[in-house]
This record gives C-alpha cells, sequence and structure tokens, in this order.
C-alpha cells in the first residue's frame, strides 16, 4: 500500500492542474486553487519524504510490469528530498505569482502551466525509467517555452528562440544516448542499466555514451561551454517564472547528472577530469559574467551558472563526503536561487527597473525590506552560519584529500567574485543615492497594490528565508540528510534490489 | 539494410546540424526536424532489425518459439515522434510570432537580449 505513495505527488499536481483549467478565465478563483493545492502538495510531499527517511526506498512499477519490463518509479532519499524541495519551492512561486503576475498573463493560463511544469519536475524525479525521464524533460522544457513566452513581448520572444533552440538539441542528444544505450545493453530500466552497462565489453562505447549523456544533460544544467541560453533567456519573463526557472530547471539537469554518473555509469578517470574540468570553467565563465552585469537578473542569471559549478565539481571527485557536498549545495541553492529572483521582482515592483546602477536608496526607503533582502544575498555568498558555507567546507576540504587543489583554487575564486559582486549589488541597490527614476505609466507598483497582494509577495520570501536560516544554522540535520543521500547513491544496492524486487 | 540506414542517419544528422547553424529562422526549424528524424531513425537502427514475426506468443507455450522482432523501439519511437511533433508545432508558431514582433528572420539581429546593459 505504501508503495503506492511514489506517484502521489504526480497525481496531485496533475489533478491540480486540470482543476485549474476549468477556472480557466477566473483568474480570483485559480490564485486560491492554486496556493491551497500547492499547500496539498508540500503535505504529500513531506508525507512522501518522512516514509522513504523512515521506511528505506520505494518503488512501485506501472501496470504491475516486473522491472525491468514496466515502467518504474522510485522515491529513495535523494528522490524525495528533491521533490521536497520542489513543493517548497512550488507553494512559494504559487503565493508570489498570485500576488505579481499581472491579471492579462494569468488569463492565458499561467497557473495551469506553472503546475504543468512542476508535474513534470516531479516525474523527472521520481523516475526509475531513462526513456520516461527523457518524457518528462519534454514535458518541462515544452511548459517552460510556454511559461517564457507568454505575455509574448519582444525580449521574451528573444529569448525564448535561444532557449528553445539548445533546449530541444539536448533532448535530440539525449534521445541519441538513450537509442545508443539501448542498442548496448537492450534495457531503458535504470537500476537493470547498473549491471548491464557494466558487462558491456566495448568499454570506449561506453564511455562515448556517457559523454553524449553529459552533453545532453550539460545544456539543460547550463555546464560551462553549453550555457549561453540561460543569461539570454532568464531575465526575459516576469519574476515568478525566473524563481522557478533559476531555482529549479538546471537542477534537475544536476540531478540526472547526479543519478546516471553514479548509477548506470562508473566515473573513470577520463571522465573524472572531464567533470572537473567543466566544473573549474563553469565557476569561472559564470563568476566572470556576473561581475560585468548591470541588470539584477543577469547578473543572477550568471551566478546561477556559476553555483552549478560547485554541483559539478563535488560529482567530479566522486568520493562520498565530495557527493556529500554536492547535495548541500543543490539543497541550498534551490531555496536560495527561488528566493532570489523573487527578491528581484519585488526591487522591480517598487522602482520599475532592473538596473544597479540607476537603482538606490533602497534601504533608506524600505530598511525592513532591505534587512530581509540580506537573508538570501548573504546565505548564496556563504557567510559562515549561513547556508552557502557548510557544503563549500566539505567541497574544498574533499578537494585536499583528493589533492585537486585547482578545484579548490576555482571554489574559492568563485566564492570571493560571488561575494564582490553580491556586495557591490547591495552598494549600488540598498546604500547608494540613486537618482530620480521617471514615473512609469499604468505600472503597477508595489505601493499602490492591495495589502493582500503585498502579503502574498512577501510571504514566500519570508518563508524561503526562513528555510534558508534553517539550512544554515541546523546544519548538522542537512549534512546527515546529505550523508545518507550520499551513502545511497555510491552504495547503489539498495536501490536496484528495490526496483528489480530482488 | 543497416548500412544503408546508418548513412540516412548521418546524413540526418549532419545535415540538421548544418541548418542550424544558418542564420534564418525557418532554416533552424528546417534543422530540428532533420534532427528528430534522425534521431528516431537511429533508434530504430539500434533497436536490431530483425526479419521475424511479430512479437505474440501462441497461447500454447510460454517463450518465443521463432526469431521476433523487437516492438519497444517501435514504442520509443512513437513517443518521441509523438514529442518532436508537439515541440516543432510550438517552434514553427514561435518563429511566425518572433517574425512578426521583431520583424527579422535573421538570428544575428536578435542580440538584444545578450547585449551588455
Amino acid at each position: 500500500m505504501t508503495e503506492q505513495l511514489v506517484i502521489y505527488p504526480l497525481i496531485t499536481q496533475m489533478l491540480l492542474a486540470i482543476v485549474l483549467m476549468f477556472f480557466w478565465s477566473r483568474i480570483q478563483w485559480q490564485r486560491v486553487v492554486s496556493i491551497l493545492g500547492s499547500l496539498i502538495n508540500l503535505g504529500v510531499a513531506v508525507w512522501l519524504f518522512v516514509t522513504v527517511w523512515q521506511g528505506g526506498t520505494l518503488s512501485i512499477q506501472a501496470g504491475n510490469w516486473e522491472a525491468p519490463f514496466g515502467i518504474t518509479f522510485v522515491a529513495d532519499t535523494f528522490s524525495a528530498t528533491l521533490v521536497l524541495l520542489t513543493s517548497i519551492a512550488g507553494v512559494a512561486v504559487s503565493s508570489f505569482s498570485a500576488g505579481s503576475v499581472i491579471p492579462a498573463r494569468l488569463k492565458f493560463g499561467f497557473f495551469p502551466i506553472f503546475h504543468f511544469l512542476l508535474l513534470g519536475l516531479n516525474g523527472a524525479f521520481l523516475t526509475g525509467d531513462i526513456f520516461n525521464l527523457y518524457v518528462w524533460f519534454e514535458i518541462i522544457i515544452i511548459t517552460s517555452f510556454v511559461l517564457l513566452t507568454i505575455g509574448g513581448e519582444k525580449a521574451q520572444l528573444e529569448g525564448a528562440v535561444k532557449y528553445f533552440t539548445l533546449n530541444i538539441l539536448a533532448s535530440i542528444v539525449f534521445l541519441t544516448a538513450i537509442a545508443v544505450l539501448y542498442g548496448l545493453t537492450g534495457s531503458l530500466n535504470m537500476a537493470d542499466l547498473a549491471s548491464k552497462v557494466a558487462a558491456v565489453e566495448n568499454r570506449t562505447l561506453v564511455q562515448v555514451n556517457a559523454l553524449l549523456f553529459l552533453v545532453g544533460f550539460g545544456i539543460k544544467s547550463a555546464l560551462f561551454p553549453l550555457y549561453f541560453w540561460l543569461p539570454a533567456s532568464y531575465h526575459t519573463p516576469p519574476s515568478a517564472v525566473s524563481a522557478i526557472f533559476g531555482g529549479l530547471l538546471t537542477k534537475v539537469g544536476v540531478y540526472a547528472l547526479i543519478r546516471v554518473f553514479t548509477l548506470i555509469f562508473e566515473v573513470d578517470p577520463f571522465l573524472e577530469n572531464v567533470l572537473l574540468a567543466v566544473a573549474v570553467l563553469t565557476l569561472f565563465s559564470g563568476a566572470v559574467g556576473a561581475i560585468v552585469q548591470n541588470n539584477i537578473r543577469k547578473i543572477f542569471s550568471y551566478l546561477v551558472i556559476c553555483h552549478i559549478g560547485y554541483m559539478i565539481a563535488g560529482l567530479g571527485m566522486m568520493t562520498e563526503m565530495a557527493i556529500t557536498g554536492a547535495i548541500f549545495y543543490l539543497i541550498h541553492d534551490i531555496m536560495v536561487k527561488t528566493n532570489l529572483f523573487m527578491m528581484s521582482g519585488v526591487i522591480y515592483k517598487i522602482k520599475a527597473n532592473h538596473n544597479i546602477r540607476k537603482l538606490g536608496d533602497f534601504y533608506a526607503d524600505h530598511p525592513k525590506l532591505s534587512l530581509l533582502f540580506a537573508i538570501p544575498l548573504f546565505s548564496l555568498v556563504g557567510i559562515p552560519p549561513l547556508s552557502g558555507f557548510w557544503p563549500k567546507l566539505s567541497l574544498i576540504s574533499e578537494g585536499w584529500n583528493t589533492d585537486n587543489f585547482i578545484v579548490i583554487a576555482a571554489i574559492i575564486f568563485a566564492s570571493f567574485i560571488t561575494l564582490f559582486v553580491i556586495v557591490k549589488l547591495w552598494g549600488e541597490v540598498f546604500w547608494k543615492t540613486g537618482e530620480k527614476l521617471p514615473e512609469v505609466r499604468n505600472f503597477p507598483y508595489f505601493n499602490k497594490l492591495t495589502g493582500i497582494k503585498k502579503a502574498q509577495m512577501l510571504a514566500p520570501i519570508i518563508f524561503l528565508s526562513v528555510v534558508s536560516l534553517y539550512l544554515g544554522f541546523g546544519a548538522g540535520n542537512i549534512q546527515n540528510l546529505a550523508e545518507r543521500i550520499a551513502f545511497e547513491l555510491m552504495d547503489n544496492q539498495e536501490y536496484i534490489n528495490t526496483v528489480l524486487s530482488k | 539494410m543497416e548500412v544503408l540506414l546508418a548513412i540516412m542517419v548521418g546524413t540526418l544528422y549532419a545535415s540538421g546540424i548544418y541548418m542550424i547553424l544558418r542564420r534564418s529562422l525557418v532554416k533552424l526549424i528546417i534543422g530540428i526536424i532533420l534532427l528528430g528524424n534522425g534521431a528516431n531513425l537511429l533508434i530504430f537502427l539500434l533497436g536490431r532489425i530483425a526479419k521475424g514475426s511479430p512479437p505474440i506468443i501462441p497461447g500454447d507455450s510460454k517463450v518465443f518459439l521463432e526469431a521476433y522482432s523487437d516492438p519497444l523501439p517501435q514504442a520509443l519511437i512513437l513517443t518521441a515522434i509523438v514529442i518532436s511533433f508537439g515541440l516543432q508545432s510550438f517552434a514553427i508558431v514561435l518563429v511566425k510570432r518572433a517574425h512578426k514582433v521583431l520583424k527579422t528572420d535573421d538570428l544575428d539581429e536578435m542580440n538584444a537580449t545578450d547585449e551588455y546593459s
């Protein structure tokens, strides 16, 4: 009976999206239903997480077709944690979009599409079948296309062309990789592939196949040479959309990379070098890109790229401790990046501008809000008790143990540049005496909004800030969680046994 | 047959990538369509082409008695075709709209979002 629980997060999101379609033109109802439904989904995700934490990995076979023949859904601690994080970000962004997205966009079905996106994310985290993973990825990208273009502004369409070209290319590379994998092993079930790939004699072909997966997922997670679509598109949609994109979409690629390279492919020295080189270059290029930008959301977009490097560095080192660091960083990054983009949305609503050179006076005008915004900003940098600090510590110490000094240098460099960028942003936006910005006509300024809308926009930021603070001050618990996930990933026998019901 | 299909897959991938690298939006879409078909054909090819009977087990036995053709690649291709069909139709609508708003077909002129601001 408890096995059924694995697909509940999918069912709640799908039902929610379908119910929302019945309220297509009644926006007020959509707002209420979306927030309530997201809360229900959060409850289900917590339930799944607690069950998996206490009882170990769960799996369900669609239509009772025994693995490896049917489609499998698996929830191990890694999947359950990511579903939980998705639901937390989902509640936050649902409430934030209820307050901030303009009615014209909501009328084009913003909320149903948003929940289909969350459905795709949950599906990608829970599936145990590599082709099914491809299908969930397609659900994610088609919904993200719609969210990206909704409203149809000039910049949005331009960003969307780049976003969609590279994402479709990534899907095709992924599909090619699946085809080669099927040709090599004759199986698609990830647990089954683990033993079958190890038995393939032509190792060169396996390596090429692994690289194809690396390229496919690398485009999605915005790794070094493949990230150019991200800064071109992430700053164009409404801030609520940027928040869910920046928080979760690139992390699905990271999830898939970690899953594929711990379960299916063995990381040999060659692949390890590729991963570490890519991680170092991602850290460098993301950090350097963030320095020169003046648009708040573009700065955050480059920081999204930069911080993917930490997780890939952890994966590349491939020790249990390094994976622990990568997982902790993943948990921290989802919460903080979602929060940052929502924060930039509030700043935009107040000042009607995204350019940090033109903004200013924020601390003088809104001291309480500034203090609130300081929490995600400084969590991102990782000032010691806050959440970014602990995973970096484990990554650096593990780099020291495995003699990867270039990786350590890159991590420290990227942290330093992040600090520099955030301090610059803080100085420009919050402390500087700003110029008088011209009043934009018909712009929904923050102080003209109703109290409910203000609450809908600020409550999720407070909520995620509290979560971030917990990640920092309760780091012991999160470290335990990350260690258990890393242990399960490195020693994947439990996963395989549960799926194949040995 | 395999060699012919392999050459076909290679040609589709090569021409698809060539078309994606052009500057015109319409050629970009053609490139994506070619690449998608190349990938589908590759699944078909790598699922082992066997001239066998359909994969149906007679009622009185438990295993396949003669060579059979694998149904799974066909199911995969079917799924992939449907998905790429949906994506392509979205892409065509997007390109039409982008052309209407931006008044250009040239990808090199669409660089406002990359500009330093």
